[in-house]
């Protein structure tokens, strides 16, 4: 479904990925590990066009994404809850995700698109008159995975949805995650929490100063000494 | 003693009632200017010259090929509707990410540009319409009609915009985009056009005001200076992009305007109104409505 090839990305002179390659099937859910700074929401925001690859090409289904001007590649169908959430924080839940379905073919199901969001989050359909902005962590990251379901995507990119919230709620989350992808969506999901993560998707890809240092299953990846000594503390 | 009560309460109610009534043009104004700044972050210092315009724009349909008001004012209010846009994409687009004070240098010389323009093309005459609207007694009171049909319409354009902005998706994204423009695409928004559907409403909303205005006022090609200083202290003293306090400071100058001129000379009220702001801009710097910190 989503392939990368050679990729390279950075910001102004600074480079940070190298000659990534990537795939995602269809139906899989895909995890992206590493440490701070490794270059993993640079990689979230390549997919996304929120920013350009200075090498290399990405295809979504066999369609160009680096030709795609940015706000046309939601229309391919990749939804992205990025980093820290990033809601309208001064607009009502409603609001926020009306925006979800702001394109031309997720206009036309709106309120179709609100009955599945409302049902898997009965939580925001109470808060729908609520500014964003006000809302608890975990309701916030409902709400920003909620609006990114509005277009109807193939595929989902979240990018730490558990960071910064409570050990209870990040259980939530993770649950979330596995009723999303039994849905049929197709995952791909940047985690610290490697651990869990692994629990919850079919393969991962493990990266480290901007280059894919390890790729495999999650068992493979549980059982790899790389991974094992750097992040389950093993 | 008695007596002087009752005609000073006429007077009053009558001032308080032509202030309600010059407030909602001033609201009007007040609304375009901060929709451009509070969603592109740019100040049109043009933006009185654009109404300028647009009061040409009525007075030749009107005075020279004999359209009617009511016809001619739709064809106005698209005519500085694209101005509005053209503003946008022709001066503000190509300076986005330039420092403010370039912006400001920018819409200030489209300005003088503008006035120059006015002057060269229709000359220094003060013109008007040439209707004359009757005046409403009410009691001892009197209203002139062009007053009232003016607050009328600008409430409507307020209401109509009021609308766009929480019915629609593009309304929506109008008042999303300042919150977060980086994401603006991963909600498959193309910024660019936000800009410029949101520069055409300002211009149509200046556009609205320049039908209003010019059933008032002769137009000159000057006439900017009457009403673009009032509009940006309005603007500033609601909070520069709070809808709401601009709205609110547009009634408050008004009346201090109305007021100040039944103590004395209309010039007075407007003397009063400046002074208000400078006294405000001390207690409240950030608005009226900003919040303290
Ligand atoms: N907007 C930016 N401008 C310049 N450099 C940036 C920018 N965003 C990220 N970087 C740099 O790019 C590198 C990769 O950053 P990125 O945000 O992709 O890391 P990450 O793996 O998501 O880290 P974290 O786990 O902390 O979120 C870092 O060295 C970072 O400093
Ligand atoms: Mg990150």
């Amino acid at each position: 479904m989503l392939e990368l090839r050679g990729v390279n990305a950075g910001y102004g002179t600074f480079q940070a990925l190298f000659d990534v390659n990537l795939d995602v099937k269809a139906g899989e859910a895909v995890g992206v590990i590493g440490p701070n700074g490794a270059g993993k929401t640079t990689l979230m925001r390549i997919i996304s066009g929120l920013i350009r690859p200075s090498r290399g090409s990405i295809t979504m289904e066999g369609v160009d994404v680096v030709a795609t001007p940015p706000h046309k590649i939601v229309s391919l169908g990749i939804a992205h809850v990025p980093e820290n959430r990033r809601l309208f924080p001064q607009l009502t839940v409603d609001d926020n995700l009306k925006m979800g379905a702001f394109m031309k073919e997720a206009r036309d199901h709106y309120a179709e698109r609100l009955e599945v969001v409302f049902d898997l989050f009965p939580r925001l359909k109470e808060r729908r008159h609520q500014m964003a902005g006000t809302m608890s962590g975990g309701e916030q990251q409902m709400c920003a995975i909620g609006r990114a379901l509005m277009s109807n995507p193939k595929l989902l990119l979240l990018d730490e949805p558990s960071a910064g919230l409570a050990p209870v709620v990040v259980q939530q989350v993770f649950e979330l995650v596995k009723r999303i992808r039994a849905s049929g969506l197709t995952v791909l999901i940047v985690e610290q929490n490697v651990q869990q993560v692994l629990k919850v998707v079919d393969r991962a890809y493990l990266i480290e100063a901007g280059t894919i240092r390890a790729s495999g299953t999650s068992a493979e990846m549980l059982a790899s000494d790389t991974v094992k000594e750097a992040y389950l503390g093993v | 003693m008695q007596t002087f009560l009752d005609i000073f309460d006429i007077y009053l109610l009558e001032a308080v009632i032509n202030g309600i009534l010059l407030g909602g043009v001033l609201a009007l104004l007040a609304l375009g200017l901060n929709l451009i700044f509070g969603v592109i972050d740019v100040t049109w210092i043009c933006y009185a010259e654009l109404v300028m315009l647009g009061m040409y724009a009525m007075y030749f349909m009107v005075q020279y090929y004999g359209v009617s008001y009511f016809v001619a004012a739709p064809f106005t209010i698209l005519l500085v509707a694209v101005l509005g846009a053209a503003l946008h994409y022709l001066v503000i687009a190509p300076l986005l990410t330039a420092p403010p004070i370039n912006q400001l240098l920018a819409t200030g010389g489209v300005l003088f540009v503008l006035q120059s323009f006015a002057t060269v093309a229709f000359g220094i005459d003060f013109r008007n319409l040439g209707i004359r609207l009757p005046v409403l007694a009410f009691g001892d009171m009197n209203f002139s009609y062009a007053r009232l049909l003016s607050f009328v319409a600008a409430l409507v354009g307020m209401v109509a915009v009021y609308l766009f902005m929480t019915r629609t998706f593009t309304g929506t994204a109008i008042r999303a985009i300042s919150q977060d423009r980086q994401i603006m695409a991963l909600m498959g928004v193309d910024t660019k056009r936000i800009y410029l559907i949101t520069s055409a409403l300002g211009g149509a909303l200046a556009g609205l005001a320049a039908c209003l205005l010019v059933l008032q006022y002769d137009v000159h090609p000057f006439v900017g200076l009457s009403f673009g200083p009032i509009t940006f202290l309005i603007c500033v003293l609601g909070g520069l992009g709070n809808f709401i306090g601009g709205f609110i400071a547009a009634f408050l100058f008004a009346e201090i305007i109305s007021l100040g001129g039944l103590f004395s000379d209309l010039e007075w009220g407007y003397v009063l109104a400046f002074a208000f702001f400078i006294v405000m801009m001390f207690i409240r710097p950030a608005g009226l409505l900003a919040r303290r910190r």
